[in-house]
């Protein structure tokens, strides 16, 4: 199959879905990729390089979506694009179909696939396509990196000849993939990092990348990210006031915020108000990367910088991965180049579209001339749900002494009663059996004793060699054999010689071999 | 030489010996303790030779010098991942051994019980022993004799089933006739029908009876144990081997035979014991073979299986400070072993943490991961078991698991149906990441599905161990 990325067509777009890299990779799996002339220009890959990795270099997007079957592209297609579309043909890039109901129409009455790379299921296995996830750790990061631009003071605190300087306090809102991020951004440049989430159970994955999580006394239990397939759902009016009360106990201190928070299918929510704004000190810095879905701030106005009255910047870019074009394409490439392997599973350059595959079934929106979304839930949940821990009880001095006292009981108990049934035991022997007997039983009895005693000490690594040294000793046995080699019949000299010889075989072997293996252990 | 004499001496091969299996609590005084054994064996056999009771002994040490030379070469070449099977085949010529040196008793006996007064005066040897015998006596010995042959017959057969098993050359899942355990009880009692008869009239024919019951058992009793239950089988064989010896000790009146069968005999019991707590698995249930006993369905599992590949693995070695690799019968098979000695010597070169855990039943012997990894020079003091270990995991970076299965399914905790539940298990889920180098997605040796496979943060490491391994060493730098 030929692959083709057009040109991004979008104004401020730079990304591009292909790189000479992913095109390498493309290649192994049987297919041949083609490219418009300049798409990568902006993320810094010419079509030198391209053409050096084997990509047919064609002068238009019209050529891509002539000559390709699968055509992969960033941002959805324009509608320019989508009419150059042709039935068989397969599209791959982000589509966001529930926003865009009438190209999904357009693409379907074309007869052409579309996979849609932000409805790709969250599952682990489709981890390595999610392209939402790696595009968002990439904002994550800038937006960390462009609120330093736009703050006039150092992340970190610093002791210097001319002055001691405070370090800046960031406080995060949201801990998705971009929010976890930014905080790993944010406090290795050294800023004291808060960060807040909805989800109780993110408490744990913020505070290993080293923020501080900002609890809320709220009692109320919140739901189960679980449930939402690692989403966050909305919240109750009450819990958001308790929210809002303690995002205006911060605002004051707070150097830097960054805003993430999204639910699926909803306009973001307003978590920062205009009155925090007014709260904050001049020269902070809000970046809502939530700009495009309306901003969880209010005064965010989408793709522009705006400083407020009191010296307040708030950065309402929505191009954060675009303005890192070299790594977002190099990771969406990737993402493309996973969604193709797992379309391609014989790596013979053949597409199979395989329905039944949840990851292919989630992503596909069009297919065969109907549209298939939305998807059925896929059969596998994301996330295991949280169970409740069980904690061991502790137990307090008096009765742990009690314990103690009963087990000790226990075990007198046990072990009277089994010299008991013992002795009567071998009574009942002795009364029976001659004294010859009895005089060679006391040496078995005393034996095992020894031998149950001394084995308990033998340490688990020395369990092979305690086995082959039993074993060799066990061949004792040919003390029998030789005692009986000389008296009796010939068959009594046949059977006792063989014994002689197997066991003779055993000491040797047996000892041998547990010479090699002790002196094999060594200490470091 | 006098009598008395030879019995000093067999006091001194036995507390010998006791120190010899006492000095292996530890790897350094273990080296000394085998030299023990080789003495007090040495000790006691030609303290045989040169007593009374003893003739022939050019024929006889001649025939100890062959047999010796043939173990020799065996114990040379073998590899240490043969040990399992060595030890097996070794059990069941001590058990045929016992076998035949009950015949010898019964022939005696037999022969001995036809003479008058006056021939018996006569003889020498071990027969004269058995002359002085009351009419009390010699029943005794005959249950003596019926029960060394016994024992020993079961192990013969036993031993020489499980070192087909642990070789391969028989196939290892569990197996019975139909029938199952009635047949066992079946020969048992047969045995002890025939136990009753020989008693009374001492007819050969009882014995030859009862020794194919016996051979029966062993075959049909190791038979329906699986292969992972091995541990247990080839402690439990050396067991028996010990109480073949004590058994025939008793109808020899030899008190070192008895010593050291009941030594050998208490010390296999123990490791059977030890293996059956490792599997939190009863005697009972582990001997009656199969896995039993499951309340329900299994535990659905969510999620799949997430292959990774080697240059994955090595960025995050090189990336971890500590790592805890987990070896397992998978890593015997492929004779990794060596491989696994660099990966750890590379790694520990750059100032990782690198440990092993071994779990209790890891492997087909007890003990067997040591013993391999020992071989590759990984020395033995980063070598830790479960119970040293188990509370590292969630402080650990990367986990490698390396051709083990069970030992490591989170299900014997998770899941109360499952049929491992209960069993103590290594934690390494509990590990930020952990890879599992296995040959292919099948479920392992107990046929049980594993949900450490499907973790978030497992990720399998398919293909051979051995070259797994090697792929990863060139990218550790």
């Amino acid at each position: 199959m030929k692959i083709g990325a057009p040109r991004e067509i979008f104004e401020g777009e730079n990304r591009v879905a292909m790189t000479p890299d992913s095109a390498l990779q493309l290649q192994k799996l049987g297919h041949s990729c083609l490219i418009e002339a300049g798409a990568g220009k902006k993320a810094g890959f010419s079509d030198d390089a391209y053409a050096a990795a084997g990509v047919t270099v064609v002068p238009d997007a019209a050529s891509v979506f002539t000559l390709a079957d699968v055509v992969v592209k960033v941002r959805g297609p324009e509608k320019s694009e989508a009419e150059m579309l042709r039935k068989g043909q397969t599209l791959i890039s982000f589509f966001w179909p529930a926003q865009n109901a009438e190209l999904l129409e357009l693409c379907k009455d074309k007869g052409a696939t579309v996979i849609a790379m932000d409805m790709v299921p969250r599952i682990s296995r489709a981890q390595k396509m999610d392209a939402l996830s790696s595009m968002a750790n990439i904002a994550g990061y800038r937006a960390v990196i462009e609120a330093g631009n736009n703050f006039g003071r150092f992340f970190t605190g610093q002791v210097t000849a001319a002055g001691k300087v405070p370090p800046a306090k960031v406080l995060i809102v949201g801990a998705g993939v971009a929010g976890l991020a930014a905080i790993g951004t944010s406090t290795s440049l050294g800023a004291i990092t808060y960060a807040f989430d909805v989800r109780p159970e993110v408490a744990e994955q913020i505070e290993s990348m080293g923020a501080e999580f900002v609890y809320l006394d709220f009692s109320e239990q919140q739901t189960d990210g679980a449930a939402t397939g690692g989403y966050a759902a909305p919240s109750s009016p009450e819990f958001r006031e308790a929210q809002l009360k303690k995002f205006r106990e911060l605002a004051p201190e707070m150097d830097i915020v960054i805003t993430t928070a999204l639910i699926p299918g909803r306009p973001a929510p307003k978590l920062w108000t205009e009155d925090m704004v007014r709260m904050m000190k001049p020269g902070s810095v809000i970046v809502d990367l939530a700009a495009e879905r309306g901003g969880n701030c209010d005064l965010t106005v989408p793709d522009q910088k705006i400083v407020t009255d009191n010296g307040v910047t708030i950065v309402g870019y929505t191009d954060f991965p675009s303005r890192m074009a070299t790594q977002a394409s190099t990771l969406y490439s990737n993402n493309i180049r996973h969604m193709l392997t797992d379309l391609t599973p014989k790596k013979d350059g053949v597409i199979f579209q395989n329905m039944e595959d949840d990851v292919i079934r989630g992503a596909t929106v069009t297919n065969d001339g109907a549209i298939t979304y939305p998807p059925p839930p896929p059969k596998i949940a994301a996330i295991a749900a949280a169970k409740p821990k069980e904690k061991a009880k502790e137990l307090t001095p008096e009765e742990r002494r009690a314990q103690e006292v009963a087990e000790f009981r226990k075990q007198t108990t046990s072990q009277v009663g089994l010299l008991a049934v013992g002795g009567a035991l071998m009574l009942l022997a002795g009364y029976f059996a001659p004294v010859s007997f009895m005089s060679h039983f006391i040496v078995f009895v005393l034996a095992c004793f020894v031998g149950f005693q001394v084995i308990w000490n033998v340490s688990h690594s020395l369990h092979t060699p305690l086995m082959a040294v039993t074993n060799a000793i066990s061949s004792i046995i040919i003390v029998g054999a030789l005692l009986q080699i000389g008296s009796g019949s010939w068959l009594v000299v046949v059977l006792a010689s063989l014994s002689v010889l197997m066991a003779g075989v055993n000491i040797f072997g047996g000892f041998l071999v547990t010479r090699r293996m002790l002196a094999m252990f060594q200490k470091s | 030489m006098q009598y008395g004499l030879s019995i000093g001496a067999y006091v001194v091969a036995a507390i010998l010996f006791i120190l010899s299996l006492g000095g292996l609590s530890g790897q350094e005084s273990a080296k000394r303790a085998v030299w023990y054994g080789i003495v007090g064996m040495a000790l006691a056999v030609v303290a045989t030779l040169v007593g009374p009771g003893a003739s022939l002994w050019i024929l006889s040490l001649v025939l100890i010098l062959a047999g010796g030379a043939a173990g020799w070469i065996v114990a040379k070449r073998v590899q240490m991942t043969e040990m399992p099977q060595l030890v097996a085949a070794m059990h069941s010529l001590v058990g045929l051994a016992a076998v035949f040196i009950g015949y010898n008793t019964h022939i005696e006996l037999a022969r001995i019980g036809g003479m008058d007064e006056a021939a018996r005066a006569g003889l020498a040897g071990f027969a004269a022993v058995i002359a002085h015998k009351t009419a009390a006596e010699v029943s005794i010995l005959r249950v003596e004799t019926f029960l060394g042959i016994f024992i020993g017959a079961v192990t013969f057969t036993g031993s020489v089933i499980a070192f087909g098993k642990l070789a391969g050359k028989v196939d290892g899942k569990a197996k019975k006739l139909p029938g199952g355990h009635l047949l066992n009880a079946t020969a048992a009692i047969v045995s002890i029908v025939l136990l009753l008869v020989y008693l009374q009239s001492g007819s050969t024919l009882a014995l030859i009876g009862m020794t194919l019951a016996a051979l029966f058992i062993g075959y049909h009793l190791i038979m329906g144990i699986g292969g992972a239950d091995m541990p247990v089988v080839v402690s439990m064989l050396n067991s028996y081997s010990g109480w073949a010896a004590a058994a025939i000790g008793f109808s020899l009146s030899n008190d070192l035979l008895i010593v050291v069968g009941a030594l050998v005999g208490s010390s296999g019991a123990i490791l059977s014991y030890i293996m059956c707590k490792a599997m939190n698995r009863s005697f009972i249930s582990v001997i009656l073979g199969g896995f039993g006993g499951t309340a329900g369905p299994a535990m659905e599992i969510a999620g799949e299986q997430i292959a990774i590949d080697a240059e994955s693995v090595a960025d995050a070695l090189n990336e971890a400070d500590s790592i805890i690799i987990v070896p397992g019968y998978g890593m015997a098979v492929a004779q990794a072993q060596q491989s696994v000695s660099e990966l750890t010597r590379k790694l520990r070169a750059k100032g990782k943490e690198v440990r092993f855990a071994i779990h209790p039943v890891a492997g087909r012997l007890p003990g067997h991961m040591n013993v391999l990894l020992a071989e590759a020079k990984v020395p033995y003091d980063i070598v830790l078991e479960m119970d040293e270990i188990n509370e590292d995991f969630p402080n650990t970076d990367v986990v490698i698991v390396i051709g083990s299965n069970d030992i490591v399914n989170p299900a014997a905790q998770e899941d109360p149906n499952s049929p491992i539940a209960g069993m103590p298990v290594l934690e390494v889920w509990k590990a930020k990441q952990v890879f599992v180098s296995k040959r292919g997605q099948g479920t392992g040796y107990s046929g049980i599905e594993n949900p450490l496979f499907y973790k978030e943060n497992t990720r399998m490491f398919y293909g051979d161990a051995k070259k797994s391994i090697d792929q990863l060493l060139p990218m550790l730098d």
